[in-house]
């Protein structure tokens, strides 16, 4: 039942995206882009992951905002139209093809949908509660198990706003310093 | 009182009571990290959706004047420094970096699972600050675009 409404969501999410695409307005291809965040959370849902499907999605509602911040802007980004190129787009869809006709029998090793090749999981259901005292058994491998994960985690995001900050603050310096 | 930046008034009232709403949902997502869906970064993510909020409804000004961005800034710099503090600890007290160096506690209580409580709000600080400084500075960078042209 759940694989069934996975491929609705799926099919409803290739179809947003093509819209995306070939729809004109730039507010239009934006919310057409949310609707594909918004159903990767509900799939997250659907397979009983409510922690990923709220990150999921905090984070769609957190890119719209900045995406329409930064489109959004009549006077900028005059964007070129650009042709697709015929010759291109059928070699392309061709090596797609071989690609996923070469992958087929690695698709058939893959263990079965739901059941998991590694004992650690069934591990940390069977002891995490007890050895860390967490009753969300994410968070207890996030932070317990797995905190040095989560600490590379905090890394990453510290450096890549330290990175942020950096290049936005020097180019509004420059542009003070020329505008003197 | 019409104003250069920011939403009519509608909106604006929405916001007054929203955002502390908002800010609630987050501070209790964080709190229940250990016990419920959820954690420190979801937590801190709704956070900083509370302050975009309060910055997309009353415009920049307003907000600098509302939240210290200084004390935004440090805190997201501390928080990092606190995160690592806690698993230095662990290796004095425990042993072994980040192990788990309180004791677990009883299960589903609020104040339980050692250190993991500690951990989620520290990185609810650090996400709430960092993302909002994200968009903080994208909106500080668009201004002196337009002033420019």
């Amino acid at each position: 039942m759940v694989e069934i409404w996975l491929i609705f969501l799926l099919l409803i999410m290739i179809i947003a995206s093509v819209v995306a695409i070939e729809v004109n307005s730039k507010l239009s291809a934006i919310i057409t882009l949310g609707i594909v965040g918004l159903g990767t959370s509900l799939a997250f849902l659907f397979m009983q992951a409510p922690d990923l499907a709220i990150v999921q999605f905090l984070f769609e509602i957190f890119a719209i905002v900045i995406l329409v911040r930064a489109f959004i802007n009549p006077t900028k980004h005059q964007d070129e139209k650009s042709g697709i190129n015929k010759f291109l787009a059928v070699c392309t869809a061709i090596v797609l093809l071989l690609i996923v006709w070469q992958s087929l029998d690695m698709l058939k090793s893959l263990p079965e949908f739901g059941n998991p090749k590694m004992d650690t999981a069934q591990y940390y259901l069977d002891h995490g509660a007890a050895e860390t005292g967490s009753a969300n058994l994410v968070t207890s491998i996030i932070l317990d198990y797995r905190a040095y994960d989560t600490l590379g985690e905090v890394t990453v995001l510290f450096t890549a706003i330290l990175g942020a900050l950096a290049i936005l603050r020097v180019k509004s310096k420059k542009k003070v310093e020329v505008s003197e | 009182m019409k104003e250069k930046h920011g939403m009519t008034l509608i909106v604006r009232t929405i916001t007054r009571i929203s955002v502390w709403l908002i800010f609630l949902y987050g501070f209790y997502i964080i709190f229940h990290g250990h016990l419920t869906p959820g954690g420190g970064f979801a937590g801190g993510v709704i956070l900083a959706l509370a302050l975009l909020n309060y910055m997309l409804a009353y415009g920049r000004e307003k907000t600098e004047n509302w939240i210290n961005i200084n004390l935004l800034h440090d805190m997201e710099s501390a928080s990092a420094i606190l995160f690592l503090i806690v698993g230095i600890l662990g290796i004095a007290i425990s042993g072994s970096f980040l192990a788990n160096w309180l004791s677990g506690g009883k299960l589903f209580a609020l104040f339980s699972s050692g250190t993991i409580p500690i951990l989620n709000i520290i990185i609810g600080i650090k996400v709430c600050a960092g993302l909002f400084f994200v968009v903080w500075t994208l909106s500080i960078f668009h201004i002196e675009e337009e002033a420019e042209e």
